[in-house]
C-alpha cells in the first residue's frame, strides 16, 4: 500500500501529473473576483471564505476524473483489481485518494490564506477558511472517487463526473462556509458546522471507497 | 494444483461468445487458447482473471498453495496492455509492482536480466520500443510469484530471440509446478501443451 502511495504521489508530481493545474484554476479564479465585484473592500471582506471554497471545491473537481482512468488506460486498473484478496479494493482506493489530495487539493488549502489577503480577509478569517478547507476538501476527493469510478469507462467523462458529483458536494460546502463565517461573525457558531464538516469527511471516508470499489468492479469490461 | 473449467460461457455485449468449454489444466501443463479474431480468446483469459463475470457454467483452482487463496489470487494476467507508467523508470514500475504483489523469486535485477534489459532499468518506460515494453512486462511476472499465467498474445511485438527467451522463461514456470494459460495466434514453442480452439464468432 505504501508502494501505492509513492507511486501515485510520484506521478502527480512528475511532468504531465496535472498538479498545477488545480492550483492555478484557484489562483486564477480568486484573482479575478476583486476585478469583478469592485473596489468594495468591506464587501470583498465578507464574501471571501465563500468565494475561497467555491473556487477550491472547483479546483478540487478538476483532476478528479482522471483518478482511476490513467491506471485503466494503462492496464494497471486490472491488475489493482485483481490483487482484491491481497489489498482489499477498497483500500487501495482510500489509498489512491490520499495521494491524489495530497498532491493536487492540499497546495490549494496551503495557497488559500495567501489568496485570503486578495479578499481582504481578515486573519481569524483566513484562518478558519484554511482549516475548514484542509477538513473540508477530503470528503470532495472521496465524493469525487465514486463519481470517476462511475464514469472510469468513458474517454471524455470528465464534465460528466464533475456534475454527478457536484450535488453531493453541496453539504460540504455549505458546512465549510458556514464555519468559516462563525470563526469571526459573534452570533453564529463555529464549533458546530465544523464537526459536522469532520463528520462527513469521516463519513466519506468510509462510503465513498466502498462505493467507487463496486463501481469500479462492475464496469470491468 | 489443477484449473479445472465446466461447462464455461462467456459473452462480451450480451452476445454468446463460447458455451459448453470443458478444460482442466494441471501443475506444469499449458493450455494454449487459439481461435480467430473475435472468438472470445480475450474474453476467457479475463473471465478466468476473475475481470470479467462468466455467463455459465463453473471456474475453479484446486489445491492451490495456501499463500494464494482464490483463482485471481494465484494468477498473473498480461494483458494488452502493459500496466506501466510511462513517467516513472523501469526500476520503478518494476518496484512498484513487486511490493505491492508481493516479493517473488527474482530480484529486479534478475528479472531484467533475464528479459536481456539488464542496462536500461534507470529508463522511464516511455523511452522503451514496443518489444522492449513488452518484455518489461514480461519482467513484472518475474518479480512476484504466481503459480498461474494468464497470457494474451504475450509474443506481440517480440523480435525472435525475444520469443525463445520468453519461451524458455515459461518452460521454467511450467517446469516448477506451474500453470499457463496463453491466448495465441503464433505457436509459442512449448511441446506437449494442450490447445482449446475457440470457433468462429458467428
Amino acid at each position: 500500500m505504501g508502494a501505492l502511495f509513492l507511486r501515485d504521489v510520484r506521478l502527480g508530481l512528475r511532468a504531465g501529473g496535472g498538479a498545477l493545474v488545480g492550483i492555478l484554476f484557484f489562483l486564477a479564479v480568486i484573482a479575478v473576483v476583486p476585478f469583478g465585484v469592485g473596489p468594495d473592500l468591506k464587501l470583498l471582506a465578507r464574501i471571501g471564505a465563500a468565494m475561497l471554497w467555491i473556487g477550491a471545491l472547483l479546483a478540487t473537481l478538476l483532476g478528479l476524473d482522471r483518478l482511476f482512468q490513467a491506471d485503466r488506460d494503462d492496464g494497471s486498473l486490472d491488475l489493482l483489481i485483481m490483487a482484491s484478496d491481497r489489498h482489499m479494493l477498497a483500500l487501495t482506493i482510500l489509498v489512491k485518494c490520499l495521494a491524489h489530495w495530497i498532491v493536487s487539493v492540499l497546495p490549494l488549502v496551503i495557497a488559500s490564506p495567501l489568496l485570503g489577503l486578495f479578499m481582504n480577509m481578515e486573519a481569524a478569517a483566513i484562518g478558519a477558511t484554511a482549516l475548514t478547507l484542509l477538513v473540508g476538501t477530503p470528503a470532495i476527493t472521496l465524493i469525487g472517487a465514486v463519481g470517476a469510478a462511475v464514469a472510469v469507462s468513458l474517454p471524455r467523462g470528465g464534465l460528466l463526473v464533475s456534475v454527478i458529483i457536484l450535488p453531493l458536494t453541496i453539504p460540504v460546502l455549505i458546512f465549510g462556509v458556514s464555519a468559516s463565517y462563525g470563526a469571526v461573525e459573534d452570533p453564529a457558531p463555529f464549533l458546530a458546522p465544523f464537526l459536522i464538516l469532520a463528520a462527513i469527511t469521516l463519513f466519506f471516508a468510509v462510503l465513498g471507497p466502498i462505493a467507487a470499489a463496486a463501481a469500479l468492479r462492475s464496469s470491468a469490461d | 494444483m489443477r484449473l479445472i473449467a465446466e461447462n464455461l460461457g462467456g459473452e462480451r455485449g450480451g452476445e454468446l461468445l463460447f458455451s459448453g468449454l470443458h478444460f482442466a489444466v494441471s501443475s506444469g501443463e499449458a493450455l494454449m487458447v487459439t481461435g480467430p479474431n473475435g472468438s472470445g480468446k480475450s474474453t476467457l483469459l479475463r473471465i478466468i482473471a476473475g475481470l470479467l463475470v462468466q455467463a455459465e457454467g463453473m471456474l475453479r483452482l484446486e489445491g492451490a498453495p495456501a499463500a494464494f487463496e482464490g483463482l485471481a489470487a494465484a494468477a498473473h494476467y498480461l494483458g494488452h496492455l502493459n500496466a506501466m507508467k510511462p513517467v516513472l523508470s523501469v526500476d520503478e514500475n518494476l518496484h512498484f509492482w513487486q511490493s505491492f504483489n508481493g516479493r517473488g523469486q527474482y530480484s529486479i535485477a534478475e528479472a531484467l536480466e533475464h528479459v536481456s534489459l539488464g542496462e536500461i532499468g534507470h529508463l522511464p518506460f516511455g523511452y522503451l520500443s514496443t518489444g522492449q515494453k513488452r518484455r518489461v512486462s514480461i519482467a513484472r511476472l518475474l518479480v512476484s510469484e504466481r503459480p498461474v499465467w494468464l497470457l494474451d498474445e504475450p509474443t506481440a511485438g517480440l523480435d525472435k530471440a525475444s520469443e525463445t527467451q520468453f519461451t524458455g522463461l515459461m518452460r521454467g514456470h511450467l517446469t516448477s509446478g506451474g500453470i499457463i494459460v496463453a491466448a495465441t495466434h503464433l505457436p509459442l514453442g512449448l511441446e506437449g501443451s494442450k490447445e482449446l480452439a475457440l470457433g468462429a464468432a458467428s
